[in-house]
Parts: structure tokens; sequence; C-alpha cells
């Protein structure tokens, strides 16, 4: 397996297993509005058949983890670990503002600008970083627009270049 | 030999032999640096190889996922820290010996052994080729439903520890491939009427949230750490020669690399626990496992070096990954229409023994450059791991906007990248997600072609390949249930033992635990006055 597996019980796997139980037993009471269930069909040959079969597999190992963490858990660590799941929201907006601005601002300015302000971000202040990052931005776009021609499309500030500009940006950045 | 002649033909050409450069290389590259590993990197690749020819792309994914353990032996030998998780065990004897001053010892026996382990799978590979072509087409839809059901439950009840968290993830990835518009009678199902769940949730956005995502969250919350290592002087070819005085543990360490490789869901972690328990046990210098014993080191870098190649065979012999690399490769075969399993044996020979040349020419290359170039990637593990967030962070979207510019499969994937980065401060197994993804699909449609032609329960097993594939199941959920059972009576033993012989407790529970014991016996009737 490529994740090594840990018998180890750690802060927060209470609140994960609950979150999983809670989540799981939600999918499953949505279950006679969310699939169809057709007369005269093979019960496997169901469009429902595969989600409702998942979905008690869900709930059943999740409500036998919970218990099993229920036991285990030391209910006073828990929130600790909970901060540490919520800073890891702060990177998803940034990613997210990043996915925002491209369309916008093209694929080599927007990741300049991203990889600048997320190492900057990040506590690196001394410049040889910071020309670090502004290399690795400008070989990312390099490597996959510019050499491999991933779909990507020209951002909206490329329309005011001249045209000879315009169509080699959107070619290449 | 035409076979041989014509998969040649297919390889040389410029695309594939700079594919087989940039896949060695880049695989070595991205082994060494701690944190990233091929799972990521195959990760953000993928969708940039839709647009490949499907030998070029995959001889670059091949490239990574085989030579990346190559490269992730030098951290955990020099500083004591696995490139990739499968090295872990490297360290224990690789790591002592650097500090014993056999740094270049243990590397280059951990090239070699890694050679060893390489090239012995895709020689097991391409000779198990005709086998494998005579019972591929053995295997209809009800023996692929069965068999992806066996892949399922080996890799729920190979996380021994975690069962019941591997089942649920397990089901949670075939729940997740079931939204959407269901295949055949087009009707929707878990889409709460939101159009953009109509066309379902997308493997390879899940893969990257899970993967490379919540790894670029992980490096960045975390400290930030650069590690460093004092340079290599010296020659590496000299393990080779020192292989040779270990040839048996060498070859019993492949061996189990190739066996566990063959199965779905095992992989390397077994394969290299059962060469090392065997290289210990039958070591006249035992007592050195752990503390820089060269067995060792070489047990568990051939093992987990062996198992790339084999896990190719279920993937392309049936179409069922074994594990989530070879899983993210079937995506690759999917966008091409190069569909793999039986058919693929009896129509595209020449594709296969192409990609199994490729997997032996890359074990070469990477070997060679490992030979010359060790002190140059020393200077890349002390890349500093937020930095290494970033830059991963930075890739990630690539991989995840390139696929169909969707804002909408951004936000699912960094959705997957914080359940994938709770997942992994917990511990908590991911694979079985993905693998319950694409086995879930293959099972679904399987299971629906195979039940319009069974009347009755037994027809199902009345072919003799389904037959042994249900025995086989029934054999491994027989001896799960047997070890769970042991487990318990131990658990009880143990938990007995200590409540007897531990100083008193605080805890009222096992103070109350203690009196009824202890009323029980004779001496505590004795001491409580009852007869």
């Amino acid at each position: 397996m490529s994740d090594k597996p840990s018998n180890k019980v750690q802060s927060g796997d209470l609140v994960f297993a609950a979150i999983f139980l809670v989540f799981s037993v939600f999918l499953l009471s949505q279950l006679p509005n969310q699939v169809l269930w057709l007369k005269k069909v093979k019960l496997v040959a169901q469009p429902g058949f595969w989600p409702a079969a998942s979905l008690i597999g869900m709930v059943g190992f999740g409500l036998a983890h919970f218990l099993s963490r229920l036991r285990l858990s030391d209910f006073r660590r828990e929130g600790s670990e909970m901060a540490v799941w919520a800073k890891s929201l702060e990177f998803a907006v940034w990613f997210m503002a990043y996915v925002v601005v491209v369309p916008v601002v093209g694929y080599l300015g927007a990741t300049l600008v991203f990889s600048l302000l997320l190492t900057w971000r990040m506590g690196y202040r001394r410049p040889r970083m910071l020309l670090a990052s502004i290399g690795t931005g400008f070989a990312t776009v390099l490597f996959f627009k510019t050499m491999l021609s991933v779909k990507i499309p020209g951002g909206m500030v490329y329309e005011y270049l001249p045209n000879a500009w315009r169509s080699f940006m959107i070619l290449n950045f | 030999m035409d076979l041989l002649l014509s998969g040649f033909m297919i390889l040389m050409r410029w695309d594939v032999i700079a594919a087989l450069l940039v896949g060695s290389v880049g695989g070595v590259i991205i082994g060494a640096i701690p944190g990233v590993g091929p799972a990521v990197a195959i990760a953000i690749l993928l969708p940039a190889t839709f647009s490949l020819d499907p030998i070029v792309g995959l001889t670059v994914l091949l490239g990574i996922y085989g030579s990346s353990m190559y490269g992730g032996a030098i951290p955990a030998i020099l500083i004591n820290t696995p490139g990739t998780a499968v090295n872990a065990l490297t360290t224990y004897d690789g790591y002592p010996m650097t500090m014993q001053g056999q740094g270049r010892r243990a590397l280059s026996l951990a090239y070699s052994a890694s050679f060893f382990g390489g090239i012995f799978s895709v020689l097991c590979l391409i000779l198990l080729s005709p086998v494998l072509a005579y019972i591929a087409p053995m295997f209809g839809s009800r023996e692929i439903f069965l068999a992806a059901l066996l892949g399922i439950i080996l890799v729920v009840t190979a996380h021994r520890r975690q069962v019941l968290a591997a089942g649920m993830m397990a089901c949670f990835g075939i729940f997740i491939n079931t939204i959407g518009l269901e295949p055949v009678k087009y009707s929707k199902r878990f889409t709460f009427d939101q159009s953009w769940l109509a066309s379902g949730v997308n493997l390879i956005v899940v893969v990257l949230g899970l993967f490379a995502i919540s790894q670029a969250f992980l490096l960045l919350v975390d400290r930030d750490e650069s590690p460093d290592a004092a340079p290599v002087s010296g020659r590496l070819f000299q393990g080779f020669k020192e292989l040779l005085g270990h040839k048996r543990v060498a070859s019993v360490a492949a061996s189990f690399g190739v066996m566990m490789g063959m199965i779905p869901g095992v992989g390397e972690f077994t394969a290299q626990f059962l060469s090392y328990t065997y290289a210990q046990k039958t070591s006249k210098k035992p007592e050195l496992f752990g503390k820089g014993s060269p067995e060792g080191l070489i047990a568990s870098e051939t093992a987990n070096n062996a198992v790339p190649a084999a896990a190719m065979i279920p993937l392309l012999a049936l179409g069922i990954p074994g594990e989530a690399l070879t899983a993210m490769m079937l995506s690759v075969f999917y966008v091409h229409n190069v569909v793999p399993g039986p058919n693929l044996f009896q129509n595209k020979m020449d594709f296969v023994i192409a990609l199994y040349l490729a997997l032996l020419i890359l074990n070469v290359l990477v070997i060679v450059f490992l030979l010359f170039s060790t002190n140059l990637l020393l200077q890349i593990i002390r890349i500093p791991t937020r930095f290494l967030g970033m830059a991963i962070l930075t890739l990630s979207f690539v991989g995840v906007y390139s696929l169909r510019n969707s804002p909408t499969d951004c936000a699912v994937a960094a959705g997957f990248g914080v359940l994938g980065f709770i997942l992994k401060r917990l511990g908590l197994p991911i694979v079985p997600i993905i693998l319950g993804m694409v086995l879930g699909g293959i099972m679904e449609s399987k299971l629906r072609t195979s039940m319009s032609r069974v009347k009755e329960p037994f027809d199902f097993i009345d072919r003799p390949v389904a037959f042994i594939l249900f025995c086989i199941i029934l054999l491994v959920l027989a001896s799960f249930a047997r070890t769970k059972w042991k487990d318990y009576k131990e658990f009880k033993a143990n938990k007995e033992a200590q409540c007897l012989t531990n100083k008193p407790s605080t805890s009222f529970g096992q103070r109350m635990y203690r009196r009824r014991s202890s009323s029980l016996t004779a001496r505590g009737r004795k001491d409580r006055g009852k007869p």
C-alpha cells in the first residue's frame, strides 16, 4: 500500500469518526429521494443498488469505527487537532484565489504572483528564496503550457495586448 | 521474437526515448525529495499525459513509479528520512550504516539491490506473458467482477490494524463513483439537483485532491524543515560485487516483491516485511538487523523495487489495478481507448511487450544516472519543506484546471485536499478511496453484465476460474477472521495479565474489575470470608 498503516489513536480521531458517521447516515436517509428504483428489474441491476450497498457499508464500518474510537480517544485533545485542520482551509482559499485569478491575469502572471505571495506568507524573506519562487513559477508555466501545451486559456488582460503579442501570449503563457 | 522486435520498434521513437529519460530521471529526483513521492507526481502529470501518445504517457508515469524508490533510498540512508513511504524500512539498516561511516557502502548496496529487484520483476513479467496471454481470455464478466471484489477485500484486510477505517473509505470510494448519471437507465444518482454533479466526480480530481493538494497542505501547515546531508565520496559500483555474496536473500526478496506485487491491494509493505523477516531469520548475524545489517538493507530495497513491474500484471491482464498508482495509470489507458484486460494480450501484444521493454530500459537508465549524480541529488533534498508545499500547490493547479478548465473541479479537488490532509494527519488510509472508486465502477458494470446470464446463484461460479476466485475470497475472509480472533484472544489475555500484575489502578473501572476477578478465585473467596 502507498500509505503506511498505523494503529495509534490520534487526537481528532473521534471527531472525524463522528463527522463521517453523521455524513453517511444523512446520505443513507436521502437514498429514497436520490436514486430511482425500477419495477420488474433485478436487485443488482437497479440504479440504486450500488449507492445503497456502499452507503450501508459506510454506515456499518463508520459506526464500528466510531465505537472503537469512543473507547480509546482522549476527549480533551480533540479540539487542538481541529484547530490544525482549520489551518488547511487557509491554503484551500489561497488555491481557489489562484484558480479565480488565472482567467483574468493569465496563467503566467497569476502563477508568478501566487508563488511569490505564498512564499512570502510562509515566512521566507531572503531574496534568494523569493527569486527561487519566481523561478519555480516560471519553470512550471514553461514546462506545462509552453512545452506540453496543456489546456489553460489565456487571461482577459491579454486582449489589451497588440495582435502579435496577444496570440503569442495566449499560445505560450 | 517478432513481438520483441515490434516492441522495440514502438520504443525507437524520439518522443518515447525522451519519455524514458524524463520518467527515469524525474522519478529519481521526485523520490529523493522527502514529502513528494510518486503518487503526488503521477497525480499532477496525469492530465498532461492525456495529450500524449499512450506509450509515451505511460512510459513517463511508469518511469516515475519504477524509479522513485531508487531515489527514496538516498535520504533514507543519509538523513534517516525516507524519500517515499516504502523506503521507511531502508532507514532501519541504511542510516545506522551511515552513522558507522559506511554511507557510501549502504547507498551502493541499495542501488544494486534495487536494480536487481527491478530487473528480476521485469524478467518475471516477460516470462509470465505467455501464461497471462493463455489465462486472461478465461476471464469473463463474472470472473472480472470476482477479481475486483477480491481486490477490494484484500485492500481492506491488508490494513490489518485499520480494517474498519479502510472499509469505510473503500465504501466511500464506491459511493463517490456512483454519483451522477447512472450508465444504463441514465437516471440521476445523488446529484441533489445540482448540474455540476450530473457528470459525476472525476477520478483525477479526487486523486489530485487526496494525494497532491493534501500533501501541499501538510507541508505548508507543518514546521519548516530543510534536511541536510554530507556529500558522498568514492565510487558506488562496489555494491554489485557485494550483492553477489547475498544472492539468496536478494532472490527471495525479489520473489516476495513479485508475488506481493501481483496480488491487488497488498504491495510493497507486505513484500518488504516478509523479505526482511526471512533475511533476519536466516542470517548468521541476526543481531545486526536494525543496527546496520547489509542483508536487511538488501532485503527491503530488493523487495520494494520488484513490486512496480509485478503490479502491472493484474492491470494489464485483467484491467484491475492493485493500488493507487496503477489505478491512476488505468485512466491513461481509458483516455486513449486502450482497454487493458484479456483483449489487450490478444490484440496488442506488441504494445504490452513495448511496456515491458520500457520498464527494463528504465531500470538501466536509473542506475546509470544514480551512479554518477548522487551528490547532485543531495542538493535537491535540501529544499525547505514549506517551499516544496508552495511548489506542489502551484503544480496541482495545472493538473486539475487543465482537465476541463473548470473552477468547480478545482473546488472539489480543494475539498478532497482538505479531506486528504485530515486523513494523513490521523494516519487513516487514503488508497481504499481510490481503489473503491475504480473497482466499484468495474464491479457495477461487470455484475450487471454477468447477472443477465445467471439464473441460479450457483451459476455464477460454475466456471473453473470463477470458482477458484470465489474459493480464494472465502479463504481470505476465513484467514482474516482467524487472525482477528487470535488478536482478540491475545489482547484479552494480555489485559487480564496486566490487571492481575499491575500496581493498584486509580481507575474506578479497573478497581471493580480487579475486585470481581479476585472474588472469583479461591484465595479471593477466602479473603472475603466466604466458602
